[in-house]
């Protein structure tokens, strides 16, 4: 039993955490959410400079061939800073996708150009009606000459403006709500056919909804066998669960330390407010919160890659999203309460936070989908 | 990062696991899961037990009988003790009053009673709370004026857990009135049998008897029984708060709860499902296993934490906390399981069929809100906290 970090790790942590201070400070990353693109080409590239965009991928295809626990000081810093550049949806969901089910010539060519910070990708599944089941795919693919035809629409498809690439699932065989019968795609994101209706999320992402309106892929677009394509998928959402959690674990961290700042220096009635009981046991329920949202993205980070039981797999990453979204909840709203005010305001990072931490309770299953999951898996 | 056992370790936990099965008594084991009360005798044989094992005291020096285990084989030998539904070792001798002696009693003093500890031949109780000096312990009024080679110890203690069992109590006393409060206090040692010694039942709402009133009345203490120095008492007691041992979440004892907690409501049908299905019911117990998986990994990281050395701060008070509030809602869940068969408490007359089981349930309910309260309640443990680890 082993709980600091690794040399190795420690290092990566380290590199991550300066490039966050110089190069994403909470000014910088205001400008950079309200540009046009909304992220940063030049933020991407020294992500792939200092080796985090390879980190996760296997060696053989030009990766280092880091595991999940490999990446959790990276998510943490991510999650200090409210990194909005789409990191998760490319080397955690649609690039493992690839990685994992695409071809030969696929996996190279693609995961080559993400280690090398030249593709942005997005995983396009989500759609009207389907809350977090991962089954429901009303989306159709139909076999036409030697490729297929995509017809249908995905909701909130996020980081899909910032994408070269998506991955998309739909139907080739079977009813909505089948598991079986779910393929995957690789579709350009300017092909003819895919129009995006773009926004930005209430936290500073982008995102879209995407049409796909007749657009043509050839047969070896496709990402993994004909209609059996759940199970990856569940296992990536896994991933990226566990992943997301540990990004949690870096906001709720600074929520915590924003917070207890701001009461020691803070003065009403000639005191720190932090002098006040009902403060001071607030926030020491706040660093609890901390504590054991993070014991939980360990445990996930720990175990997704390495559980060989898809079932305890999914027990394991659904009882890590049940407390980090009961955590983000708790340590959010206490943070903005004893902020009073300024909590409220967009002046401040922590005001940031919380709209990160909120819509992180709901990425990828909130506390309620998680505790009929964990039921389903457990024994 | 590695959160998995070495292999090591794992061979550690099956070796005590198998050593369980086998010397843990089953009338001992079947008591405690049925939540019956533990006489003297139970709790003491339990304690030979393991003493003949060697095991009793892990945490002591070797040559007064330690294992030299480190944190993680003590908290596995812990939570497997607990999880194998043995009795709890009552902690006044064992690890109170023998980690005070080995840090500041003297030569004779240690080689009196620490043996006698470790063979069980003294059962031992905390003389710590007053009437009227809980929380704020250090305003405590029990009297010891010397008189020649004795102390005179007049007062009262309250709460005091399993005196009526005791041969001996550890108490905090005032030896000097004019200091300041936490200044004139001291540590000594009182033969229960001494004259002038009265105990008290206090009975509590689960209808048991495990604390008691303890009264002085000129009861005189030898002078070779102060420990540390007269008027350092309060030292003592700091010390003593700092090494409290580290199993105070309980996880074992939890996961053993939770399990029967799961296997109970899967045998109470509700609406001609079992209420295990029933989704208002199920996400409660969700939620307290989840918060009980977290708080055995927070708890294994700070142990990982000790054994680089460093000593217990603030954290084992958020282990108390959460610890005690996963005890709690077990207990709690339990009984809302039992639904209307959580009422029945005492058979009236002759009742054959009585179930005591079932009627255990409620008091158990009753009982457990005694853990946020004890050893600190958890408003004292939030203070801790906030002054030591978040500087507030």
């Amino acid at each position: 039993m082993k709980f600091d970090y690794s040399e190795e790790q420690r290092l990566v942590a380290d590199s991550v955490r300066r490039f966050v201070a110089q190069d994403y400070g909470f000014e910088a990353r205001k400008s950079i959410v309200a540009s046009p693109q909304g992220w940063s080409r030049g933020v991407w590239a020294k992500l792939a400079e200092i080796g985090l965009l390879g980190l996760p991928f296997p060696t053989e295809l030009g990766g280092f061939g880091g595991r999940a626990v490999d990446l959790m000081s990276v998510m943490e810093a991510m999650g200090d800073a409210l990194v909005v550049e789409p990191y998760l949806s490319t080397v955690a969901l649609a690039g493992r996708l690839v990685a994992r089910a695409g071809s030969g010539a696929m996996r190279q060519e693609l995961v080559a150009a993400i280690v090398e910070g030249r593709l942005a990708m997005a995983f396009a599944h989500g759609e009207e009606g389907a809350r977090y089941d991962l089954a429901h795919v009303a989306a159709r693919a139909s076999r036409k000459g030697a490729g297929y035809v995509l017809e249908g629409t995905k909701r909130v498809v996020l980081h899909a403006p910032c994408a070269d690439r998506l991955v998309v699932s739909a139907r080739t065989s079977g009813g909505v709500a089948d598991p079986r019968g779910i393929s995957l795609f690789l579709v350009d994101a300017k092909a003819r056919g895919v129009s995006m209706n773009a926004y930005r999320t209430l936290d500073g992402l982008r995102a879209a909804d995407v049409r796909l309106d007749s657009v043509a892929v050839p047969e070896d677009a496709r990402v993994g066998a004909e209609g059996e394509a759940l199970p990856l998928v569940e296992e990536a959402a896994d991933y990226a669960t566990a992943l997301l959690c540990a990004e949690a674990v870096g906001a709720i961290k600074y929520a915590c330390d924003a917070t207890l700042e701001y009461l020691k220096t803070r003065r009403q009635f000639g005191v720190p407010i932090g002098a006040f009981q009902a403060l001071q046991h607030r926030m020491v329920d706040m660093v609890i919160s901390y504590e054991q949202a993070r014991s939980m993205a360990s445990l996930a980070c720990a175990r997704v890659d390495t559980e060989s039981d898809p079932r305890e797999r999914s027990r394991i990453v659904s009882a890590a999203k049940i407390k980090t979204a009961d955590a983000a909840r708790h340590v959010s709203q206490e943070s903005v309460q004893l902020h009073g005010g300024m909590g409220m305001s967009e002046e401040l990072k922590v005001s940031h936070t919380f709209r990160r931490l909120t819509m992180i309770a709901r990425e990828l299953g909130d506390a309620d989908h998680h505790l009929d999951r964990f039921a389903r898996n457990s024994r | 990062m590695d959160l998995n056992y070495s292999p090591e370790e794992l061979a550690f936990r099956d070796m005590v696991r198998g050593w369980l099965r086998e010397n843990l008594p089953d009338d001992l084991r079947r008591k405690v899961g049925r939540y019956e009360e533990l006489s003297r005798d139970d709790l003491l044989r339990w304690h030979r037990i393991l003493a003949k094992q060697g095991w009793i005291a892990p945490s002591w020096p070797r040559e007064w009988g330690g294992t030299d285990w480190d944190v993680v084989q003590r908290y596995i030998f812990e939570e497997e003790c607990g999880y194998a539904g043995a009795p709890p070792l009552i902690p006044f001798g064992l690890t109170m009053c023998a980690s005070v002696l080995l840090k500041f009693g003297t030569p004779a003093q240690k080689q009196r009673f620490l043996p006698r500890i470790y063979n069980g031949d003294d059962f031992w109780c905390q003389g710590y709370s007053e009437p009227g000096s809980g929380s704020d312990l250090a305003s405590l009024k029990t009297r010891a004026v010397r008189q020649g080679d004795h102390y005179v110890v007049n007062g009262q203690k309250t709460w005091t857990t399993l005196a009526h069992y005791a041969d001996w109590i550890f108490c905090l006393v005032r030896t000097d009135a004019a200091e300041k409060k936490q200044e004139g206090i001291s540590f000594v040692l009182v033969d229960m049998k001494s004259p002038g010694i009265t105990v008290r039942p206090l009975i509590l709402m689960d209808g048991g008897h495990e604390v008691n009133e303890v009264f002085f009345d000129d009861v005189k203490v030898p002078v070779e029984n102060l420990v540390h120095e007269e008027g350092k008492g309060w030292t003592v007691a700091k010390y003593l708060l700092g090494h409290e041992r580290m199993n105070t979440a309980r996880i074992g004892g939890s996961r053993r709860e939770l399990e029967k907690l799961k296997e109970f409501a899967s045998r109470q049908p509700k609406d001609g499902r079992p209420l295990m299905q029933d989704v208002r019911f199920r996400d409660k117990v969700t939620r307290v296993e989840v918060e009980l998986m977290a708080l055995e990994i927070t708890n294994l990281r700070f142990l990982d934490q000790l054994r680089g050395g460093r000593a217990p701060g603030a954290e084992v008070s958020m282990l108390k906390i959460r610890g005690t509030e996963i005890q709690q809602a077990l207990t709690e869940l339990m009984m809302e399981a039992a639904g209307p068969l959580a009422q029945p408490f005492r058979p009236v007359g002759p009742a054959a069929d009585f179930d005591e089981v079932m009627a255990g349930i409620a008091p158990r309910y009753c009982n457990f809100r005694k853990t946020s309260i004890y050893a600190g309640s958890n408003e004292i443990q939030r203070n801790i906290i906030a002054k030591m680890s978040l500087g507030l």
